[in-house]
Order: structure tokens, then sequence, then C-alpha cells
């Protein structure tokens, strides 16, 4: 317990380092408005519904283009890692679009699906498609090749061969690779919604901004944070129960 | 990034000739099966454009597309796109590198640095930082001097934290025998401890240096103006989709050559490492 406060205790001084340049002026208040009246700011932004509002329309954006991506990248990789054809002719494309940086798509699928969720979570699943097909293709190909013969040998068919002997195998490179894509997921919602939307954190946050009022901005910028850094955090735990069964 | 292998390596004992042999042509016709995929995306991707199923607004062919940078390089203006992109990107990331790898010595030298700025690194890696464009925007305006902040401060965690990563695996023994042979603690920090971390810390180096590129070009869409990602948005906003495919892919090349060149160089300052040696 102690050792955690004084571990995280450079926070707490950034902190009241904040509050006392802004309430003792050393920064205009414009700027940097008090940590205190963030704080007031993001009460009324969740009294008045809007913070939940416009975070439950991003927060839905950005699990279904993750799970979208999950789903197909984790089948995509597993599938190139065992299929020797897929491999040879899948592969040239991931490593194409690897490099790619996924935002620069942010103006095409404004351009096909235009303001709303659909650009959005199209954006997240391609983009984090990526990260999740290279770590099922990585972990599946380093499947025990003695453990694959003997399922084989044991008569399971190619599904059973997946779910029981290749999946398992595969987990903890997927489970990096999504790991990967979650951090990616929130960067892509944030800019699309900063770049073009009418909800979400980043339609808020600009929204606060050209209003002038900055403690709603600050509160909401802060929020976002908070809630990608929770998430790695959450997922993190998630990813040590899942491999408990590993030394 | 994917790493290929081929299946032939896995069985076969390394050194053997007729392995070699077979490695080769592997890699042939691994090559010649690239090239094909890639082919066969465009093609496919301009008959679909052609075939009057989608509008041209939608998804217009690759032909144009290319015809359109092509106009573009010949007119300057890509060239000026071009140019304010990667400075922007490549200023912040000089600055994310010097100023990460030095946070990050100090960080394992000096208790107090490490104390501080640990619970910050730590909590602040896994945060979108992008969301912070607005504030920088209000604190330092829509010029350059915000564009390459954002820049910095994205790109200078996996920087700061592969330098941490790198020096603490560095051997005891290097240092000791070092210290024994009568080093000082600067030369210490210049001739052996960066040296040693020099592998982790271009690793990091190869993270932050995408990282740079996709933040000057998101805060150059946020705020308009010129740059490859400002062109792109004033393309969007006039329904010009040519513009915006071109923008994609103007993007993805510089995106690859940045990548393969920063690998290119991590293999001539590592040129010393057995890294190096085990992929030749």
């Amino acid at each position: 317990m102690m050792r955690t406060a004084t571990r995280y205790l450079p926070l707490l001084l950034l902190a009241v380092a904040w509050e006392l340049a802004a309430r003792l002026n050393i920064v205009s208040s414009l700027a940097l408005p008090p940590l205190s009246s963030v704080a007031a700011a993001w009460v009324d932004l969740i009294r008045d519904g809007e913070l939940i509002d416009n975070g439950g329309a991003s927060l839905y954006r950005a699990f279904a283009g993750l799970f979208l991506a999950v789903i197909v990248g984790g089948g995509l990789g597993m599938a190139m890692a065992r299929v020797r054809l897929l491999d040879v002719f899948v592969n040239p494309l991931v490593e194409l679009f690897y490099p790619l940086p996924k935002s620069a798509l942010i103006p095409v699928t404004v351009l096909w699906l235009g303001f709303g969720d659909g650009s959005k979570i199209l954006l997240i699943f391609l983009g984090c498609m990526i990260p999740v097909t290279i770590g099922a293709y990585n972990g599946a190909r380093g499947s025990d090749h003695a453990l694959v013969w003997s399922a084989r040998s044991m008569g399971a068919g190619p599904l059973r061969m997946m779910w029981d002997v290749v999946m398992p195998s595969a987990l903890p490179e997927l489970l990096n690779g999504i790991r990967t894509a979650l951090a990616l997921a929130f960067i892509l919602l944030v800019s699309s919604e900063l770049i073009v939307s009418q909800r979400g954190f980043g339609y808020l946050i600009g929204y606060l901004g050209s209003t002038g009022s900055y403690e709603g901005m600050y509160a909401v910028v802060l929020t976002v944070a908070f809630l990608g850094f929770a998430a790695d955090r959450l997922y993190q735990l998630l990813m040590q129960w899942l491999l408990r069964w590993r030394e | 990034m994917a790493r290929i292998e081929d299946q032939a390596a896995l069985a076969a004992e390394p050194g053997d000739l007729a392995h070699d042999r077979a490695k080769g042509l592997d890699a042939v016709f691994r090559l010649g099966a690239g090239i094909f995929s890639i082919l066969v995306l465009l093609i496919a991707w301009e008959l679909f454009a052609r075939s009057g199923k989608v509008t041209p607004f939608m998804l217009p062919p690759f032909s144009a597309v290319v015809a359109r940078i092509y106009a573009d390089a010949v007119g300057g203006d890509l060239w000026i796109n071009l140019g304010l992109t990667l400075y922007r990107a490549m200023t912040g990331f000089v600055i994310a590198t010097i100023g990460g790898i030095a946070l990050g010595a100090a960080m394992s030298r000096i208790r107090w640095v490490h104390w501080f700025f640990d619970p910050i690194i730590s909590v602040g890696f896994p945060m979108p930082k992008i969301a912070f464009l607005p504030v920088i925007m209000l604190w330092l305006g829509l010029y350059d001097v915000s564009k390459i902040s954002i820049v910095v401060f994205d790109a200078i965690f996996p920087v700061v934290t592969a330098t941490l990563g790198g020096i603490a695996g560095v051997e005891k023994e290097l240092l000791w025998s070092a210290r024994n042979m009568g080093a000082n603690e600067r030369q210490l920090m210049w001739q052996i401890v960066l040296p040693a971390a020099l592998p982790q810390i271009l690793t990091g180096l190869q993270v932050a240096l995408p990282i740079s590129l996709i933040v000057a070009i998101v805060a150059e869409m946020a705020m308009g103006g010129y740059g490859l990602g400002g062109a792109m948005m004033t393309a969007s906003r006039f329904a010009d989709s040519r513009g915006v495919f071109a923008g994609i892919v103007e993007i993805a090349i510089v995106g690859y050559v940045l990548i393969k060149a920063m690998a290119l160089i991590r293999r001539r300052l590592l040129a010393w490492h057995q890294e190096t040696a085990e992929h030749n």
C-alpha cells in the first residue's frame, strides 16, 4: 500500500503543480484551467448525460471494430499459418498494408460511409486487423509440429485441429496482437472523431474547445486518456487469466 | 512484422547445401507470388472501379489515381506537401530520439529521476496521446510548433521505454570489467552502456518512426493546411476522391520507404552485433 503510494506520488505532485500553476496565474487559466474546475466540469458533463452519451457512442465504435478485427484477423492469420497457398499469396498483401499509417484511411472511410458509426467501425476494423492477423499467424506457425502430427494421426479434422491444437498454442502471440490492436482502436477512434464526426469523445472535445469551455475539454481529454490506459490494464489482467495454464 | 521463414528451414539442418538451394528457390517463388498478389489486387481495383458497380466518386480507377499523383508531382504540389509532412514527422522524431534516449539513460542512472518519471511513463504509454491534440493546439496554435510537439509527445514513450529496458539488460560483467580497467562514469555510459543497449534502443526507434509519421499526418488532417494529411482532407471536403486515394497511395509509399530505411540503418549500426550475422 505504502509502496504503491510512493510509486504514484509523482502523479499526485503533477496534479498539485497543475492546480497551483493555474491558481497562482503562473500560466493563463484560459490555457490551463485549474484541475479542480476541470473535475467540476467533469461532474457536470456526467450529470447532463453528455459524456455518457458521447462516450457510449465512442466505446461502441471501438469495440465493434475491434471485435470484427479479432474474428476476421484471427481466423485469417491462423488459416495463413496452416494453408501454404493462402500464406504465399496473402502474406505479401499483409506486408504491404502493415506499414500503411491506418489514419490515412480516415478520409476514405468517410467518403464511403459518411460521418457516422459505420466509417469509424470500418476504420478501426481495418486498422486493428493487421496486428491481430500477424499475431495469430506468428503464433500458429510456432505451434509444435509433434502436437499437430499426433492430433492428425488420432484423426482430428481441420476445424478440430484449429480449435484444440493450433489456437491454444497461438494464443500468447494472438493475445499480444490483440493488445496492440486495442491501443490502436483507441488511437484511431480519437483521431477519426477529432477530424470528422457528429458524436463521440473526439466530437465532444472539438465542440467544447470551439465554444471556449476549456474546463470541459480538458475533462473529456483526460477521460479518454484514462479509458485507454484502463482498457490496457484490464486487458493485461485478462491475458494473465487466459494464459494461467502456462507456467 | 510478419516474418517469413520457409517450412523447409524448420526441418532441414542449417548449412545443408541442398537445403540452401531449396531455400533460394523458395524465396524466388515467394517473391513471385508476392508480386503476383499485389498485381492481382491492383488489376481487381481497376476492373471493379471501371465495371460501373461503384461510382468513380466511391472508388476511382487505379490508373486515374496514378495519373493524379503524376500530375501533382509534375505540378510540384506533391513535393511541397511531402516535404512539409516529412519535415514535421522527422523533426519530431529526432527530438523524441534525443530526448527519449537522454531521459531513459538518466532514469537508469539517477534514482530520483527514475522515481519521478517511471509512473508518468507507465501510465502515459498506453494512453491514446492523440487526444491531447486539441490541448496542444490551444497552447501552441495551428502551426508547425504544435504539430511537431504532438509528434514528440507521442513518439518519445517507446524510445524511453526501450532505452530503459536496453540499459537494464546490459550484462553486469561488461560493466565490472570496464570499471576495473578504470573507465569513469561518462566513458561507461558512452562506450559500454549505450552501445550494448543499442539493439533495443533501435527497436524503440523502429516503433517511434511510424508513430511520428502517423501523428504528423493526423495533426495535419485535424488542423488543415499543407502537408500530405492536410491535402487529403482538402480533397475529401471537395469530394475529390482521386485526391483522397492519391494521398493514401503516397502515404503508403512514404511509410514503406521509411520503415525499410530504418531497417537498413539498423543493420548498418549493428554490423558488429551477432543479430546481423544471423541474418546473412
